[in-house]
């Protein structure tokens, strides 16, 4: 095992990359994200890997279809603003299952927003964010250690699939400072010999990436096609972590960031006598809908916490089915709930559900 | 009367059909390349998109780097490159085939990179990627085919639609002094240090057509040399979007196109950059 380090998120996951065998990392200066290009345009030249910083958000996705097309590990990462503007290509890398890893260190929007974090592109993250039908893989980091684990588990599951992964991190994750530690991996041999675009040998057909099927019948046949795996990614992917449910009467339920303060939150309320208990999506698509539905037998209500106007909560109301009160707390524009806040309005809702 | 043989209604002239082993008396000197997939384009009569795809298959035969090849096709009437031409090939998003030109090119240095992008591709909505790619150096090779209009989307005015010209768009012709002048792409991209070899060529006349693949020929060659993008830009027939017969639109493009797209070299290597060759 290797040493423990001391690194802001966004390094954590810039190290990960290269040492997850990153070929290509095409990128945009923004906060609060930039240090990923920075780390990168210093530490990639020496493993010879390519690191180029683009002129638009937009000619970055682009440039990571381009090159994941020929078959390389590829990554870009940027915040909301410029995440938006990916959104055309994230939507035809999907079409064309390219894979390929995404991040996105969020902040506070609409518009330019502020700088701080938040989570208001879970939506978008999560619902599609570009045009037609398809999905990514959203993996939802709650510390320094995971910015750098889900690099891994990101490229691994994007090759798995064919198809883009995002890890949606926040503006307070990518900035702090943890220690975190990158356990020894090894590139998984891949064969893209089928569809990537090398240049064409006699032997083979020729290749080519595309996202157009003109023909309303093939059309569909591709959309279904990836309907199959989308299934198989709802089968398969589902991840999620629980604390203090085996006895709870109560449940948050928070991703990234926010779980973090619910922990405490949690901590806090327990001593007060309320048993309450967290569950932590990991996986914001696939999303764990049928483990919140099996909690439904237990507790008595469950409260959604959000650094928005209440996003994710549409998912647990989903998960639940009108089985259980669903709450949901929320704070926005880079402002941070404190645990006692979350705590308060915890008791408040436990007095009217009790009341009533 | 042998079966292949022809008569002539109403006369008793008698006409050889093709005959096989007549025809293998003949030296051959024209075949389509073997790198063209061999099946109907959906280009309109007269198109130039249909011509210059033979062009580029020709020179990848020629130059023997099928295997070495990888190509971009744009959002436009060429949508379809790929069905055509017997390469390796990338669909890209309207506007951003320097982008994923870049990305592929970047990871294999040792590979023929080349766009195929119109010009409200190129020259409107990608002419931020383009520009960049260009400026960058990109070792790639951008064919840029400039019909003046948006063909695909059924002939709306584009950045090179001509002063005065009628589009869907432009019902009363292009006015100038509302949406500028027609951008000049050769021009402009030739004063990038980052270009290495600027051209603009017609596919019009069998002259034209012959001097555009000398372009193409170098243009793929220079790859090679590492010393910056190729950007050759082909003055395209849209007969359709124009509404003139085949041979009108090509009368078109020397009586009228040419006054703003003048022919030509407009950037080429010195010879100490070609010594290799
Ligand atoms: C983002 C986006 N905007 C608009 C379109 C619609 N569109 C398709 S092709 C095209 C213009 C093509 O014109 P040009 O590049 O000149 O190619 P041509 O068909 O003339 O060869 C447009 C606007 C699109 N596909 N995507
Ligand atoms: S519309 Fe114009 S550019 Fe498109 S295929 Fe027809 S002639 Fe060619
Ligand atoms: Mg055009």
């Amino acid at each position: 095992m290797s040493e423990f380090k001391l690194m802001k998120g966004n390094e954590a996951m810039a190290e990960a990359a290269i040492q997850a065998g990153c070929d290509a990392y095409f990128g945009y200066p923004i906060t609060p994200q930039s240090e990923v290009l920075e780390y990168l345009a210093r530490e990639m030249p020496k493993h010879n890997r390519i690191v180029m910083q683009a002129e638009s958000e937009v000619a970055s996705i682009n440039m990571v279809y381009g090159a994941a097309g020929a078959g390389f590990r590829t990554m870009t990462s940027s915040s909301s603003p410029g995440i938006s503007l990916m959104q055309e290509g994230i939507s035809y890398i999907a079409g064309a299952e390219l894979p390929c890893l995404i991040v996105n260190v969020n902040r506070a929007g609409p518009g330019l927003g502020t700088i701080q974090p938040g989570q208001g592109d879970y939506f978008q993250s999560t619902k599609g964010g570009g045009h037609g039908d398809y999905k990514m893989i959203v993996l939802a980091p709650a510390s320094v250690q995971e910015m750098a684990d889900f690099v891994f588990l990101g490229f691994d599951l994007a090759d798995k699939y064919r198809n883009p992964v995002l890890m949606l991190s926040d503006g307070a994750i990518g900035q702090m400072m943890e220690k975190v530690q990158f356990k020894p991996y090894t590139r998984p041999e891949i064969d893209k010999s089928s569809w990537a675009t090398t240049g064409k040998p006699k032997t083979r057909n020729r290749n080519y990436i595309t996202s157009l099927h003109i023909l309303p019948e093939k059309m569909e046949v591709h959309n279904l096609k990836l309907e199959e795996k989308f299934k198989k990614i709802r089968e398969n992917e589902v991840r999620f972590e629980e604390i203090n449910t085996a006895d709870a009467d109560y449940l948050f339920v928070a991703y990234g960031l926010s779980a973090r303060i619910c922990q405490k939150a949690m901590d806090i309320a327990r001593q007060k006598g309320i048993r309450i208990g967290l569950l932590r999506p990991i996986t914001l698509y696939p999303y764990p809908y049928q483990r919140l539905r099996e909690l439904t037998a237990q507790v008595k209500m469950m409260l959604s916490v959000e650094l928005n106007s209440g996003q994710m909560v549409e998912d647990v109301r989903l998960g639940v089915e009108g089985k259980v009160p669903v709450e949901f707390y929320g704070r926005m524009g880079g402002m941070m709930p404190t645990p006692e806040e979350i705590v308060h309005h915890l008791e408040t809702l436990i007095q009217y559900h009790h009341a009533n | 009367m042998p079966i292949d043989q022809h008569v002539l209604p109403e006369t008793d002239l008698i006409i050889p059909a093709c005959h096989k082993e007549e025809e293998d008396e003949y030296e051959v000197v024209y075949h389509k390349p073997a790198t063209l997939v061999d099946v109907n384009m959906h280009y309109c009569p007269g198109c130039a998109h249909s011509l210059v795809h033979k062009l580029i298959m020709e020179v990848v035969e020629e130059l023997d780097i099928q295997e070495k090849t990888v190509g971009v096709a744009p959002v436009g009437c060429s949508v379809f490159a790929y069905d055509y031409m017997d390469i390796d090939m990338q669909e890209a998003a309207h506007g951003r085939a320097c982008a994923v030109a870049t990305g592929i090119k970047r990871l294999m240095p040792g590979k023929y990179v080349f766009t195929y992008q119109g010009d409200g591709d190129l020259a409107a909505i990608g002419i931020g990627e383009t520009l960049h790619a260009i400026n960058r150096g990109e070792n790639i090779l951008i064919v840029f085919m400039n019909n003046a209009v948006y063909g695909m989307t059924s002939g709306q005015m584009a950045p090179t639609t001509l002063p005065g010209m009628h589009t869907t768009t432009s019902p009363d012709g292009r006015d100038v002094s509302f949406y500028g002048a027609p951008i000049k792409v050769a021009e402009l991209m030739a004063n990038l240090p980052g270009s290495f070899y600027v051209t603009r060529q017609a596919v019009n006349s069998a002259n034209a057509v012959r001097k555009t693949r000398k372009a193409l020929v170098n243009a793929f060659k220079y790859q090679q040399l590492h010393k910056g993008t190729c950007l050759v830009e082909i003055i395209g027939n849209c007969p359709s979007n124009w509404k003139m017969t085949p041979v009108e639109a090509a009368k078109f493009i020397d009586e009228e196109m040419v006054k703003t797209f003048p022919l030509g070299d407009i950037k080429v290597p010195n010879a100490e950059d070609l010594k290799i060759f």
